[in-house]
Parts: C-alpha cells; sequence; structure tokens
C-alpha cells in the first residue's frame, strides 16, 4: 500500500505542547494520521500517551495547538468522535445496569432534555450484542468482570455512531478472550472505513494489531506506517535505557510480533 | 386520644411538615454528594453556613427567614467555591482543602455570633440556636419558603437527569459528548447548599452534613438503580424527620435536630447490616452457605471417586454434620463393611451417585 493511498487525513495536530507543574507533558507534537487505518500509541511509562488523547479531546488543557478532525476543529466535530477511557477512570460501584451506561453514549445526540426510549434501548441493546455482552445487559456494573467493564465501555463508544474512535489502553487488565474479542470489532470498524486510535503499552503484539504507528516520547520520536516505524533505532531512541532489555530480545520480539 | 391531640397540635405539625421536607431535599441531593465522594462537602457548606447568617443579621437586623437563608446561602456557596479552586488550581489535596474551609469559615461565623451578642440587640435572641436548629421555633411562614426551594431543585434535578447522572459517573466522558461538565458540577454543589439551606432551622449547621450523607448511604445498600436510590434516600430523610420530631414531641425537651440525625442513623446501621447482597449479614451468611456447598460437593466427590475404600466415620464435628444431613437429603447411606467389622461405612445412594456425578462433571470443567 503506498503512501498515496491515505487521501483523507482524519486527525491532524499541530505545534501541540501541554505542561503539568513546569513539567513538559507533550513538546510540540506535529502529527497526521490518515482515515481508515488502526493506529497504535507506543512509548514507555510517563511519555504522554494518555495525555495526548485527553489533550486533544480538551479534557487536558494544552499550552498551545491546534487539533483538526477530518479537516475542521475538533470543537465543531465531537458528534464524529468516539471516546474509550481507561477502565480505572471511573466508580464501577455506581448503582446502574451496563444497559444503562451503554445508553449514555447517546447523551449527546439527545440533547438537553430528550430522555432515552425505545429506540435509544435498542441501539444500546445492538452494541452489547456487537460485544458479546447481551445476555449481561441488566446485570449491575459493579458485578462485571474487568473484561465486561471494558467491553461495556466499548459498547458505549460504539452507539456514538462515531468516525474516530481514541481508545485509551482498552487492553490493560483484561484476559487473552477479551483482548482477542476487542481486537476483532476494531479490525471490523477498521473495515468500515472508521480510524481507530489507540494508546498500546505491549510491544510484543504491536505490530500484529496495528497498520499504522505513532512513537511517543514527550515529542514524536516516529510516526507512519508501522512497519516503517517499528524499527530497532525508533524504538531505542523512545524506550531509552530501557532498550536493553528489548535489543536482548530483539530476535525473540520480532518472532513474536509476526504471530498472526 | 393523644396521638390526635398530637397530630393538630400546630407546633407538631410544623416540626413534621419540616423536617419531612428536609428530607425530601437532603436524600436526593446528598446522593449525588456521596456518590461524587463528596460526602464532606456537605459539612464544610453546612458549617460555613453560619457566617453568612450572622452577616444576613446584621445587615438586615432581623432573624427573618428570607434573609438568613440568602445568607447562609452565599456564604456556603462561597466556602464550597474556594474548596473546589484550591483543589483544581492548588496542590492540596480534597481533604485538606475542605478542612481549611469548613475550620476559617465556621471560625469566622463564631466570632461574628459573639460579636452580636455582645451588642446587645434584644432581637439577636437565639441566633445561636442555628447551630444545633429550632425545630419547635418553625413558622407556618418558613414552610412556604422550605417548599419552594425543595420543589424548584427537584424540577431542576429532574429537568437535568441525564446530565447530572452522566456527569457524576463519569464526567470527562460526558466532556467529549460536549456537556458543559463544569456547569453542571457547580450546579449539584449549590444544590447541596440549598438543602443545607433547607435544614438550618430544623437541624442546625453542625449536623446538617448527616442528612445529607446518611440518607444516601443507607439508599446505596438498597437500590440498583440511580433513580431507585434517589427515591429510597427521599422516604430514608422522610422516616428519619418525622420519627425524630416525633420522639422530640413525645419525650418533652428532647432537642429535635439531633433526634433525626440519630434516627437517620439508625437506617443507616440497620441498612449496612440487613440489605439484601450488600448487607453484611448478607455477606456473612453467603460464605457460610457457600463453605457448606464446597463441603457437600467434596464428599459427595469422594464418595464417587473412592467408592471401594471403605470411609471410616470423620471425626471432626463439622464434617459428622455434614454427613448427617446428606443422609437426611437422602444422597448417602450408612452400611456396615464385612471387610472391616464394627466401623461406619459410608456409601451412595442411587440418588446420591446421580448428584455425585454432576459434582464430579463440574469439577472436571473447572479444572480443564
Amino acid at each position: 500500500m503506498a503512501t498515496s493511498d491515505y487521501t483523507d487525513t482524519a486527525l491532524s495536530i499541530k505545534n501541540l505542547t501541554v505542561s503539568y507543574h513546569n513539567q513538559p507533558v507533550l513538546w510540540d507534537i506535529d502529527l497526521d494520521i490518515p482515515a481508515g487505518v488502526m493506529a497504535g500509541i507506543v512509548g514507555p511509562n510517563g511519555a504522554g500517551k494518555s495525555t495526548l488523547i485527553k489533550s486533544l479531546l480538551g479534557l487536558v488543557p494544552s499550552l498551545s495547538g491546534e487539533v483538526m478532525v477530518h479537516g475542521r476543529p475538533y470543537a465543531t466535530q465531537r458528534k464524529r468522535v468516539g471516546y474509550v477511557p481507561q477502565r480505572s477512570s471511573v466508580d464501577w460501584d455506581f448503582p446502574t445496569t451496563a444497559l444503562d451506561v451503554v445508553t449514555m453514549g447517546l447523551y449527546g445526540r439527545l440533547g438537553w432534555f430528550k430522555r432515552p426510549g425505545r429506540k435509544e434501548r435498542n441501539e444500546a441493546l445492538e452494541a452489547l450484542e456487537m460485544v458479546g455482552m447481551s445476555t449481561l445487559a441488566e446485570r449491575q456494573i459493579s458485578q462485571l468482570s474487568g473484561g465486561q467493564q471494558q467491553r461495556v465501555f466499548l459498547a458505549r463508544a460504539l452507539v456514538q455512531q462515531a468516525d474516530i474512535y481514541f481508545l485509551d489502553e482498552p487492553m490493560a487488565g483484561v484476559d487473552a478472550t477479551t483482548e482477542r474479542a476487542i481486537i476483532d470489532i476494531l479490525r471490523r470498524l477498521r473495515d468500515a472505513g472508521k480510524t481507530l486510535i489507540v494508546v498500546h503499552h505491549d510491544l510484543q503484539t504491536v505490530r500484529t494489531y496495528f497498520d499504522w504507528l505513532l512513537l511517543l516520547n514527550v515529542r514524536v520520536i516516529a510516526s507512519g506506517k508501522a512497519e516503517e516505524v517499528f524499527k530497532i533505532d525508533y524504538l531505542r531512541q523512545a524506550y531509552g535505557g530501557q532498550i536493553a532489555l528489548l535489543n536482548d530480545n530483539e530476535s525473540l520480539m520480532f518472532a513474536a510480533s509476526k504471530v498472526k | 386520644m393523644a396521638w390526635l391531640e398530637l397530630l393538630s397540635d400546630y407546633t407538631f405539625q410544623n416540626v413534621v411538615i419540616g423536617a419531612s421536607l428536609l428530607g425530601l431535599i437532603s436524600g436526593p441531593l446528598g446522593c449525588f454528594a456521596v456518590l461524587r465522594r463528596q460526602s464532606l462537602l456537605g459539612d464544610a457548606i453546612s458549617h460555613a453556613a453560619l457566617p453568612g447568617i450572622c452577616l444576613s443579621f446584621i445587615i438586615t437586623g432581623s432573624r427573618d427567614i428570607g434573609g438568613i437563608m440568602i445568607g447562609s446561602l452565599i456564604t456556603g456557596s462561597a466556602a464550597a467555591l474556594i474548596m473546589l479552586m484550591l483543589t483544581r488550581l492548588s496542590r492540596l489535596k480534597t481533604d485538606a482543602a475542605l478542612g481549611a474551609c469548613l475550620s476559617i469559615f465556621f471560625a469566622v461565623g463564631i466570632v461574628l455570633l459573639t460579636y452580636i451578642q455582645g451588642t446587645n440587640n434584644a432581637s439577636q435572641g437565639g441566633l445561636e440556636a442555628f447551630l444545633f436548629g429550632q425545630a419547635a421555633a418553625t413558622l407556618r411562614s418558613d414552610l412556604w419558603v422550605m417548599g419552594s426551594i425543595t420543589l424548584v431543585t427537584l424540577l431542576v434535578l429532574a429537568a437535568f437527569w441525564k446530565q447530572a447522572k452522566l456527569v457524576t459517573f463519569d464526567a470527562q466522558y460526558a466532556r467529549t459528548l460536549g456537556m458543559p461538565t463544569t456547569a453542571i458540577e457547580a450546579s449539584l454543589t449549590a444544590m447541596v447548599a440549598l438543602a443545607v439551606v433547607v435544614g438550618l432551622q430544623m437541624v442546625g449547621v453542625i449536623l446538617m452534613a448527616a442528612m445529607i450523607v446518611a440518607p444516601a448511604a443507607a439508599a446505596r445498600q438498597w437500590s440498583r438503580h440511580l433513580g431507585g436510590m434517589l427515591a429510597i434516600a427521599a422516604g430514608v430523610g422522610i422516616v428519619s424527620g418525622v420519627s425524630g420530631a416525633t420522639i422530640s414531641t413525645l419525650s418533652r425537651g428532647l432537642a429535635t435536630g439531633p433526634l433525626i440525625v440519630l434516627t437517620a442513623t439508625a437506617i443507616v446501621l440497620i441498612s449496612l447490616a440487613l440489605a439484601p447482597g450488600r448487607g453484611l449479614l448478607w455477606g456473612v451468611i453467603k460464605h457460610y452457605r457457600q463453605k457448606a456447598e464446597l463441603q457437600k460437593q467434596q464428599l459427595l466427590y469422594a464418595l464417587y471417586k473412592h467408592a471401594t475404600v471403605p470411609k471410616r466415620t470423620p471425626s471432626t464435628l463439622g464434617s459428622r454434620r455434614m454427613l448427617n444431613k446428606l443422609k437426611q437429603q437422602g444422597y448417602i447411606t450408612r452400611t456396615q463393611s464385612s471387610a472391616h467389622a464394627g466401623t461406619d461405612c459410608w456409601g451412595l445412594t442411587a440418588q446420591g451417585q446421580e448428584e455425585a456425578r454432576k459434582v464430579v462433571a463440574a469439577f472436571e470443567v473447572l479444572a480443564s
């Protein structure tokens, strides 16, 4: 696939800088992500992966920078953007059901005063079906396992029927079955022309899962098609001292990532 | 006869209606405060109401409920805002910011209170009653004010139900949907201040926090939905208000506010202990049930897998009891083994065989 195949730019970031207590967390990020790819954001702990997503969505204040979604400012394009936050970002002891959480994804579309009705309920049930959770629709969210909670969050983003999805470590702390299921859903979305931008921490699976990569460590180390970015030189640059461990297992790592 | 007399008593009517209104507003709003982990915000707001009460008295020169409510609303909300700003903008954590706000505002309030007492103003009599509430002094006109505040607050909450729910559950996600989360959060906090204002006359500034936290904490135990939790919290608030007021009137001279708070606390304790699914007692019962079930399965498994080996009567009390129970249920029977004359042995009945096969199958699924 040649670069020219990517005709549309789904996400474009110019000169984004975020700092926290005078410490730069993200520095001068320039980035273009084409539409219809499954993009991974990879980097060491503290590289600013989650912060990048949060500042794009306006959840963390940035010092500078502009974010364009499909060529228009993000603020005007909210309806085209879906967000799957980290599972640990909410209190799962909240008194509600899985179905209700998924329905929350439709609140933006419903406007200020309209209440969710039968139509919204059916849409939410469909999304739960997609993530394989339709039997647990009426289950209290506190009684769901970690993987099931993650799927509920994914379903909540699915009902938004967005064009771009941001996912913050969707594979963190879930079992292999759930990881497999999540990846299958994400691939189906990509094949339907959606753009997926996923914060990921497991280098072993990066090459298998993603066709586009951003290597991040406060600055952009490299970005582009996965096979061009997932190079040992770039990885060494991104991970610094920790690359020693990678280096020893270099062959192993690349072999593992080829497993389909 | 005594009850009829009590019910037609003007003061008693006022106190009961006031206590019910307080329960009706503090229960639902307390739910949001508790779920947003801001239970103690109610404490800060209510303590910070005291300087507002005093300032209003200094400015207007009267104990008029309207002025006092406006004054306490202003200082209460100011304390809440300062507290939220401190946590957002400085490195102070929530508990420290809260503690600081609460005590500073309350100290200012006490200073103002003693200043007013020093001025020998004749109408200042009983301003300190707002510390612990003075339910018996409630007037019909006060009730109209309290009732309007309660009605308007609950209507606003009903209108913005979706927003309030989503912001409470997942504020960051709400923001990505384009909701003005800061405004919604500020409104929810302001509504807690309104609940505090309604409670000033009934329970006073010091104990008001209990009326925010207790009904919500009790309701969480019994509900599976946010709407249900709010309804139950309102119910708990009303029940504790009415029973506290009744006990106080019947006992002649015991303070109403503290009695309301104690009743609410009793309901919380009962809920924590007994609520199905979440209660402590329920947990203990479930633990023992699971333990017994596992023991039964293990016994059946052992008898099934090692049917040829004679089983001597086990020595522990627990297992002997379990064997007898299984015998009663018809799963096993006591046999005399010819090879080991004189010792008791246990064998599976036909019914037991069937049950044991199920257990073995289930164990094998788990093991694979």
